[in-house]
């Protein structure tokens, strides 16, 4: 074992004490390496954790096996072109990454989106919340050992992923928000489709609550594991519902509302626990919250046209392209050179389904970026690990680990 | 000569049926976990995937059976063959019949019948352990070693109840044969109320089956016990180094353990081949289990809706009514009769095996250990002094 690494073993050993033992009675220490191809790492993550016996002395995460360049990609790409990036950043999340790209770029081109646009994205932005919530579910109870859980979380996800595919075209890598608006105006038949969906979902969080809440060997695997004290979390830039389970109320949605999201009428469920349970019981009680938001979208969808006034930025519409000039050769302007944003930068940040995601992006007047850097929520979450696990069981580390809900992807970039 | 040949036809005969049914055990089981599951399970080779079996065994045998560098050859070797051997030896003194007449050869139903033939189904539970500890151990690999070690310990602490919750019902029957243990479970309370050890006076023994089937989840690896596999965290702990037939093997004992858990208990606690019902209507419950199952396939086979069962379902239906006919002719009928009734008890055991894998998630290494000491084993010891003192006192 071993022979696949990167980085040398004592490289990877040296912050933990020294495992070089004379005694033959003293207990000798075992240094497992975790992934980076292990079923329950959740990608490519790897850990190299100490043990002795099944306990855990120290762990240490080693990343970058999914490093992809995406922040220095974007510098290459038109500002439009970086849309299909965020996707891959979080490709359990892509629409919140979508999101927070479009909102940073319109703030820099001072667009101002129309009403029917921004709900749209609330409304889908949930809608990805739920998504990334099963499938955090399913995985995170496959890990505990409750097969079935995992199945029926993908028989509602694949309902979402269908309703992706009907509003973009595509089921995971949507890229479906433009700067200043949406691609398409929302598809036909939306409503019953959506009204379908929201109107059976509270019964399907029942049934997984019915297979996990009290179930007393998940309460058991999960009850008091985990825990680390809050001041130490903040440290750390644990964000999302992490923080939520440890008992503070922070939610970008609620501090900094964007996108018309003071519309909108919901709570942030807290615990205080701050433990792999409490952080299951926040998520199931998020995606009720989701489903309430989706509601009240559904309800008061507003009209009018999906994409802003802005000539400059947003394409024309295909009839207008193809029968006046003017339209013509913006639409020509903008697919070869893109669009010049105005000199400045710009800090963005929005609730994703794993915490806080923040884009920050400088402009120097071209019609691409000269940064983009992101702010991952699981690259922040991720790095309570070694402090979590301490002391704990090897079976321990799968559960903190599920409870971190992270995407390699959000991490490595 | 007549005793070997007689031996010799039951062996082959019982190994026959024992290899298919561990094949099919396990489509069963990928059938009922995938509707508990929402899916529908192997479908592909053949009819509703009916020769997937067939097709993993030839997978397996034509498999290249890889032999890591780092390992400990001997031992390596050894282990499966330990594991899958001594699982598969138990069959042998588990009764399927009563007494029966073939071709003028008066026999049993059984391969063999050891006075202590109970003990000797501890024992070989007892010695498969060794069989995963020396793998775990012999693969050199540290998963391998975790999920050893964790088999060890879990198998070693759980033999305690096992046999506690298993000696229970001796105070009862007063005999380690288990043939006799099914005849002395013979007749009905009541005149409808089977006289199993489970119903049986003065000290109903419920709570011991319960007991040893927790026990015999954990003694065979099975969800909530699988620890020394623990797919999520150990990745596949013990048989993580072994590939085609080495691995097939441990798939084969741990199948076979669970036959042997589900049969022991049928014989132990549910009256081994007895009916459940007195008289006309013990007998007929067979034919009409199986003229039920035909209807139900001829009914959803002559469904227009269900376009790719059009012929396999009506063929089934006809197989079942087949076997509902075997059942009513007369010279069969002994035969049949206990096999039926033994397979059921064994299949809803087995059932009741798979539907928990299905619902429960998997406990911790040393929420494991505390669940056997400072529950089960106590839970066990006071059962069985409440009846032995039940017992003592109905003299």
């Amino acid at each position: 074992m071993g022979s696949n690494s990167t980085m040398s073993e004592e490289q990877l050993t040296a912050v933990s004490e020294p495992a070089v033992n004379d005694s033959p009675l003293k207990p000798r220490r075992m240094t497992l390496n975790m992934g980076p191809q292990h079923p329950s790492t959740h990608g490519v993550l790897r850990l190299v954790i100490e043990l002795e016996g099944e306990k855990v002395i120290s762990a240490t995460p080693d990343i970058g096996y999914l490093h992809t360049g995406i922040e220095k990609e974007f510098e290459a790409k038109f500002y439009q072109q970086g849309v299909t990036l965020t996707d891959r950043i979080d490709y359990l999340a892509p629409l919140s990454n979508n999101f927070c790209y479009c909102l940073a770029a319109e703030k820099l081109l001072q667009v101002e989106v129309p009403p029917l646009a921004q709900w749209t994205r609330v409304m889908l932005a949930e809608f990805t919340r739920l998504n990334s919530h099963l499938v955090w579910l399913g995985t995170h109870a496959l890990d505990i050992g409750a097969m079935t859980v995992f199945l029926y979380c993908f028989r509602e996800r694949e309902e979402l992923l269908r309703l992706f595919e009907m509003y973009s075209g595509q089921r995971m890598m949507t890229s479906y928000f433009r700067i200043g608006g949406l691609a398409l105006p929302p598809p036909r038949g939306w409503q019953q489709r959506v009204k379908k969906l929201i109107d059976i979902f509270p019964s399907r969080i029942d049934e997984y609550e019915d297979l996990l809440t009290k179930n007393d060997i998940f309460v058991g695997r999960t009850k008091g594991v985990g825990y680390l004290p809050v001041d130490q979390m903040i440290d750390l830039g644990v964000t999302g519902p992490m923080l939520r389970a440890a008992g503070i109320a922070v939610d970008i949605r609620k501090s900094e509302p964007y996108s018309s999201y003071e519309k909108f009428d919901f709570e942030v469920p807290t615990r205080t626990e701050n433990d792999v349970y409490a952080r299951y019981l926040v998520r199931l009680a998020e995606m009720r919250q989701s489903v309430r938001i989706i509601q009240q979208a559904w309800e008061g969808m507003p009209g009018g046209p999906h994409q802003a006034d802005a000539p400059k930025v947003v394409l024309p519409e295909r009839e207008k392209m193809k029968t006046q000039m003017e339209s013509l050769i913006y639409h020509f302007k903008i697919v070869t050179e893109g669009f010049r944003v105005p000199p400045g930068e710009v800090y963005q940040v929005i609730e994703s389904p794993r915490g806080e995601v923040g884009y920050y992006m400088v402009s120097d007047g071209t019609s691409k970026p000269y940064r983009v850097h992101v702010r991952g929520p699981s690259y922040g979450n991720l790095q309570a690990i070694a402090d979590m696990v301490r002391g704990t069981m090897v079976a321990d580390v799968i559960a903190i680990l599920g409870s971190m809900d992270f995407v390699l992807g959000d991490i490595d970039r | 000569m007549e005793f070997f040949i007689v031996s010799t036809i039951k062996a082959l005969l019982v190994f026959f049926v024992l290899m298919t049914t561990l094949a099919y055990l396990q489509w069963v089981e990928r059938k009922v976990i995938a509707h508990i599951q929402l899916r529908q399970g192997p479908y592909r080779v053949g009819p509703h995937g009916l020769l997937q079996p067939l097709a993993d065994v030839i997978k397996l045998i034509t498999k290249e059976g890889i032999v890591p560098p780092h390992v400990n050859k001997f031992f390596y070797f050894l282990a499966p063959i330990i594991a899958v051997s001594m699982s598969l030896i138990a069959i042998s003194v588990i009764p399927f019949g009563g007494e029966i007449e073939v071709f003028g050869i008066t026999t049993h139903m059984q391969l063999t019948d050891l006075n202590i033939g109970l003990l000797l189904v501890l024992a070989l539970a007892s010695m498969g352990t060794y069989g995963i500890a020396l793998a775990g151990w012999a693969s050199n690999n540290k998963y391998s070693l975790l999920g050893g070690l964790r088999s060890s310990a879990q198998m070693v602490s759980y033999e305690l109840p096992l046999s506690l919750a298993i000696a229970s019902p001796l105070l009862l029957l007063n005999t380690l044969s288990l043939r006799e243990m099914v005849t002395q479970q013979e007749g009905f309370m009541l005149g409808f109320l089977p006289n199993w050890t489970i119903f049986q006076g003065p000290a109903p023994q419920l709570v011991g089956m319960v007991l040893f089937l927790i026990a015999a989840f954990a003694e065979t690896n099975r969800i909530p016990f699988d620890l020394p596999e623990a797919e999520t965290e150990l990745v596949a702990g013990f048989h993580a180094e072994y590939s085609s037939m080495k691995f097939a093997a441990f798939f084969m004992a741990e199948y076979s353990n669970m036959l042997t858990a589900a049969a022991v208990t049928t014989t132990v606690f549910l009256g081994g081949w007895l009916p459940a019902l007195p008289g006309m209507a013990g007998d007929l419950i067979a034919p009409a289990v199986f003229a039920t199952g035909g209807a139900v396939c001829l009914y959803h086979g002559l469904n227009p809706a269900r376009k790719r069962d059009k012929y396999t379902l009506p063929v089934f239906a006809l197989v079942f009514f087949g076997l509902a006919a075997l059942f009513l002719a007369p010279p069969l009928k002994d035969i049949a009769m206990p096999l039926f009734w033994f397979g059921a008890k064994t299949g809803a055991l087995l059932f009741v095996f798979i539907w928990i894998r299905g619902t429960l998630p998997r406990f911790r290494y040393d929420q494991l250990m505390g669940f056997c000491w400072k529950f089960l084993f106590p839970v066990a010891v006071l059962h069985l002094l409440a009846t032995a003192l039940l017992v003592a006192l109905a003299g």
